[in-house]
């Protein structure tokens, strides 16, 4: 179950987010633990496949040359498809898989969020009731963290697991968090509707928000 | 199988004329045996006041509230505080320990209001002390105690002696996620162990924990989940193509 959890946790991210685990970083990440050999390295990534990187094995050698040829790793000079050729990490490829452990992914372009707009659409539309339009998104938010929490609780000895689970627990009580102040504000907007807007003189045109540059679903 | 909870169209009205606020309108719920159920819903919503009345601290306006099938509109005022001793362990969010009292004390205190003898008492508030990781804390005072140790000593108070029903109001208070998620763990603990528990909550990540999830507004209870699938659904293809 829980190698089944991590193919899909990785494998989902990966599709929606961009490819969020590198071959490049995952190899770095491997020789980080030290010195390996080619058919090390395969099978480490074989045995991971399915738990932690779902990486296309057939990518690691071709990988391992670049690594090679940038100087983030270095070998023991065998034959370049050898399974015995070792492979050890440089103070280049070290500092490379810190920066882009430290480096934060593009979260300043907002999404194109579907609950999002379902909820101004809702909110607009003449005989649409929005809270209960709410109130279904949240129950079935609260449900998903239901069954999140049970994995969890499962799994408690599994600290992969555990973090990725409480991921996904935060990201879905944000949301709902949202519901919830959506649902007030429009509530307190309906009992005291803003006053007309007095004409005045033209104002200039503000300038235009960034729109339409978030990442489509 | 009895029910340890249920209200039946239960109302409350606050005040009068002008002054008048109807907290709850026609509630029915109700608690089985090794379930918890967790009240959401926004501020001023009800969800205090259902708990005072299911654990008998206020009396509805209408409708009816029975606790292990016993109704609770026919006792006496001592029948139900009896009941209230010896069926019911409250867990508040500010604890509400005796400052003078040590933690063991603090657990054994509803044991010894009950009438039984302090000694057993004492040792019944040790041992479920212990099952939640405070044996050595058992001496020391409210005040020598952490958050968290706190409210674990209120829980423990809340389920020694043979009290089935748990209510619990905020119950991780102000304590940060990782304390939080301790006591939820204690009280869906007890809950496996045949307790039933009302958790009354704004925070989605703890009435997670529960079993099912109903949501007040205005005084109604006006939704709920549905039974919980099995969690393995979220592991199966979904997205990625």
């Amino acid at each position: 179950m829980r190698s089944a959890f991590y193919t899909e946790y990785y494998l989902r991210h990966d599709t929606e987010r961009g490819q969020a685990v590198s071959v490049r970083h995952a190899l770095l990440a491997l020789l980080s633990e030290g010195p390996k050999y080619g058919l090390q390295l395969r099978e480490e990534f074989e045995a991971r496949t399915g738990e932690v990187w779902p990486l296309n094995v057939g990518q690691v050698y071709t990988t391992l040359q670049r690594l090679e040829r940038d100087g983030l790793a270095e070998s023991d000079g065998g034959a370049d498809d050898s399974p015995q050729k070792g492979y050890r990490i440089t103070a280049a490829g070290a500092a490379e898989l810190d920066g882009w452990l430290r480096t934060p992914p593009d979260l300043a372009s907002p999404p194109r969020d579907e609950l999002v707009i379902k909820v101004l659409v809702a909110a607009r539309l003449p005989g649409a009731d929005v809270h209960a339009v709410i109130q279904a998104h949240r129950r079935y938010l609260v449900q998903l963290m239901q069954q999140w929490t049970r994995i969890k609780e499962d799994g408690d000895d599994d600290l992969g697991l555990a973090l990725a689970v409480d991921a996904e627990l935060f990201r879905l009580d944000s949301v709902i968090r949202w519901l919830d102040a959506a649902d007030a504000r429009i509530r307190r907007v309906a009992a005291s509707p803003p006053p007309p807007v007095p004409a005045g003189p033209p104002q200039p045109p503000l300038p235009p928000l960034r729109r339409g540059t978030g990442a489509r679903r | 199988m009895t029910a340890l909870l249920e209200l039946r169209g239960v109302s409350k009205v606050y005040g009068e004329g002008p002054a008048r606020v109807q907290a709850l309108r026609g509630v029915d719920l109700a608690v089985d045996p090794g379930v918890m159920v967790a009240v959401m819903g926004p501020s001023g919503s009800g969800k205090s006041t259902l708990l005072t009345i299911a654990g008998s601290l206020e009396e509805p306006t209408s409708g009816e509230v029975l606790v292990g099938g016993a109704l609770l509109g026919g006792m006496s005022r001592s029948a139900r505080a009896r009941l209230r001793r010896r069926a019911i362990g409250y867990v508040f969010q500010d604890y509400n320990l005796l400052p003078g009292l040590t933690a063991a004390e603090n657990v054994a205190l509803p044991l010894e209001l009950d009438g039984v003898p302090a000694r057993r008492a004492r040792g019944s508030a040790r041992a479920v002390l212990a099952e939640l990781g405070l044996d050595e804390r058992a001496g020391q005072f409210p005040d020598e105690l952490s958050g968290g140790e706190r409210q674990r000593v209120a829980i423990a108070r809340a389920v020694v002696g043979e009290r089935r029903l748990l209510l619990a109001d905020e119950p991780s208070g102000a304590l940060d996620s990782a304390a939080g998620e301790t006591v939820m763990r204690l009280l869906h603990a007890a809950c496996r162990r045949g307790v039933g528990a009302v958790v009354v909550t704004h925070d989605a990540q703890l009435a997670s924990w529960a079993d099912r999830v109903v949501f007040l507004r205005d005084g109604r209870l006006v939704d709920q989940t549905a039974p919980l699938p099995d969690p393995q659904t979220l592991l199966t293809p979904g997205p990625c193509e």
